[in-house]
């Protein structure tokens, strides 16, 4: 249930980057995505100031914060839906500017929003390969389609979906999720962000999508996960990042949260039980 | 096939057996209704209704509509009839042409005025509907020949009432059979090959057999002598040009990223969007096809018609054609129907104007016969879907 902690050498006062010790692929490389300074206002609204956030390969980073932090808006700009107002994005190491959302799918970012953007008349395969259809000769290869489509699904455990040529909408929630989630696999992503991907789901589909979270980041896939649910994110998380009214207020391996301090930080922007580490000026 | 039918899903098998049904019914009432003249004409009737309610399909899968698209259909007739006789002697290909763009180019409009300015179809058309009948009659009359111009010219004039010869109908009718079977037969075979689901032995037989029947029956109507005084036989070219129609629509749908995205954005807009689809291309496309197909129907109408006139009901013909793509199973909020619904619901429709007519029933029975197919066809098929998981 639990995974082990980071062990190491986090002593208290670490300002912002901690950096990411065992765990995954090129851990030892600079973090995979590095946001500085991101802005974003709309008009006289400031929903993101100055938030500094580092996401590290290979491990599951989760993003919490009240309703209105600023969370959801942090996650479209770096999948590309809104282009930040200021700031800068580093992606392994290299500046990037995030446009559309196709830059941010081009460089390995896949996104599964709340509301999952499935087609609920297409079957699974149809959905999977959505944009982005093989061709033979111009017609569409179902065959090879299907193959990988089976494969993707295999490979990552989900083994309750009788037949991918059943329509999603015909599909409950865990498995639509799953399929979701199995789509921006198979691009193959290198940072995966889902937005509360159990907001709407019961016990066992919500396990479902956590042993789904667990087996990406085996992988090597770097996840990054909005949850209002403490719960699942002590279940699943490396790394906790809070937001509050804008600012991303605290971040650091979960070693140095429970939930008592988590939930003063999402309430009150700080808690004197964890360090609160500002990498941003205010 | 079979898990479809479990789950609420029978297709197109009610509306079939609705269909036989109506057959029996007619020819138990008059015996005419079967003879080989009649249903070749019911056949020709059908093919307007088919040809325009594909033009609907392809809106109606993105959850719009195209009310004017009988008008579309008349103006298009209109312009390759006056251009290739009265003082124009325009070329029949270039006539045909000439009505085709035009018809692509008011589909265009209506795409350019929804998509650009985010109004909602169904006005959009609305208003194109009065105003295309307007430019119909205003141009049928400005030739100065009584408000009707008549057709004179051989190639408009044989798309309905020239035929095949007996021997290019079987020609055509066993090709295509055999063209089906094959690739059905195909597409079963690789996919079991590579161990995926495929479609149980019985139920390909079932569909070829059907297949066979069906043209055998077809080839057989159509090749007896339903002239009374000189011999006329052989499928009439309209029935081609719905077949060659319905088989590169039936193709883009399925086989084509376009379709593809078709059905996607019929299904969920916003989740093509993301996906990096290119949503209001699609749907410009969409309403030039629709543009297009009317046009291609306007030709039939207006051989059958032997001409155009400033009084044709394009606002019945339209409503027809919708009620056709409904009734064979098109769903009017977008992302479900097939190129074949037109096919089966256009007979339909034709089944019952033709049927009516031959036992002497006027338009009153007619219309009201038509609103209570139409209802029931809905209604069947809401309350089978209601119990299926399929949405929409």
């Amino acid at each position: 249930m639990d995974h082990t902690p980071e062990n190491n050498s986090l002593a208290s006062s670490e300002v912002g980057n901690s950096e990411p010790v065992g765990s995954g692929v090129g851990s030892s490389e600079p973090m995979l995505l590095s946001l500085h300074g991101i802005t974003k206002s709309f008009g006289a609204v400031q929903a993101l100031q100055h938030v500094d956030l580092d996401i590290p390969n290979g491990q599951v980073t989760a993003l919490i914060g009240d309703n209105g932090a600023g969370k959801s808006t942090l996650i479209k700009t770096i999948s590309g839906i809104w282009a930040p107002t200021s700031g800068t994005m580093r992606w392994k190491g290299k500046d990037v500017h995030i446009h559309t959302p196709r830059d941010a799918t081009q460089l390995g970012i896949a996104t599964v929003y709340q509301d999952l953007a499935l087609c609920d008349n297409l079957d699974i395969v149809q959905n999977m390969y959505l944009g982005r259809e093989e061709t033979k000769v111009g017609v569409l290869d179902e065959i090879t389609m299907e193959l990988a489509t089976k494969q993707t699904l295999k490979d990552l455990s989900v083994s309750t979906v009788k037949s991918v040529r059943q329509t999603v909408g015909s599909l409950s929630g865990g498995q639509r999720q799953a399929v979701a989630v199995a789509r921006a696999v198979m691009r193959e992503s290198e940072l995966v962000i889902l937005d509360e991907p159990t907001a709407a789901l019961g016990v066992s589909q919500t396990a479902q999508v956590l042993e789904l979270i667990r087996t990406l980041s085996k992988r090597g896939i770097a996840v990054l996960v909005i949850s209002h649910n403490l719960n699942d994110v002590f279940e699943v998380a490396d790394r906790i990042a809070v937001m509050y009214l804008g600012n991303l207020v605290s971040h650091g391996p979960i070693a140095n949260y429970d939930r008592n301090s988590a939930v003063e930080m999402i309430t009150t922007g700080k808690s004197d039980r964890v360090p609160s580490s500002f990498a941003s000026s205010n | 096939m079979m898990t479809r039918f479990r789950r609420g899903d029978s297709g197109m098998i009610p509306i079939v057996a609705g269909l036989i049904i109506m057959g029996i019914y007619f020819e138990a009432r008059s015996s005419a209704f079967l003879s080989v003249g009649n249903l070749t004409n019911l056949a020709i009737q059908a093919s307007i209704f088919v040809i325009l309610g594909m033009a609907e399909i392809w809106l109606l899968l993105l959850g719009e509509i195209d009310l004017s698209a009988g008008y579309t259909a008349g103006l298009g007739g209109a312009v390759a009839v006056i251009l290739v006789d009265l003082q124009f002697h325009w070329p029949w290909y270039a006539a045909i042409g000439a009505a085709l763009v035009v018809s692509v180019a008011i589909g265009a409009l209506w795409g350019a005025l929804v998509i650009g300015l985010r109004l909602p179809s169904f006005i959009v058309t609305l208003a194109g509907q009065f105003g295309l009948e307007g430019c119909l009659i205003w141009v049928v009359d400005s030739q100065g020949t009584g408000g009707t111009i008549s057709v004179h010219e051989s190639v408009l004039y044989n798309i309905v009432y020239g035929n095949l010869t007996p021997l290019f109908t079987w020609i055509f009718i066993v090709g295509t059979v055999v063209l089906m079977t094959f690739s059905m037969v195909r597409k079963n075979a690789s996919r079991s090959a590579q161990d995926l689901e495929s479609q149980p032995a019985l139920i390909l037989a079932i569909k070829i057999a059907a297949m066979v029947v069906a043209g055998g029956i077809a080839g057989w109507v159509f090749n007896s002598n339903r002239g009374t005084f000189t011999k006329l036989d052989g499928m009439p070219y309209a029935i081609v040009v719905v077949g060659g129609v319905l088989a590169i629509y039936t193709f883009i749908l399925n086989k084509t990223k376009a379709g593809r995205y078709i059905y996607a954005i019929g299904g969920n807009a916003e989740a093509a969007r993301r996906s990096g689809i290119a949503v209001n291309r699609y749907r410009l496309l969409a309403f030039m096809l629709t543009g297009l197909t009317a046009g291609i129907a306007g030709l039939v109408y207006v051989s059958q018609l032997n001409g155009i006139s400033d009084g044709i009901q394009g606002g019945t013909l339209v409503l027809y054609a919708v009620a056709s793509a409904v009734i064979g199973g098109t769903s009017l909020f977008g992302g479900r129907g097939k190129m074949m619904h037109a096919l089966i619901g256009g007979f339909v429709i034709a089944t019952i104007y033709n049927g009516l007519a031959l036992l002497q029933f006027g338009a009153a029975q007619q219309y009201i016969a038509t609103a209570l197919v139409l209802l029931a066809a809905v209604t069947i098929d809401s309350l089978a879907r209601r119990g299926s998981t399929i949405v929409k």
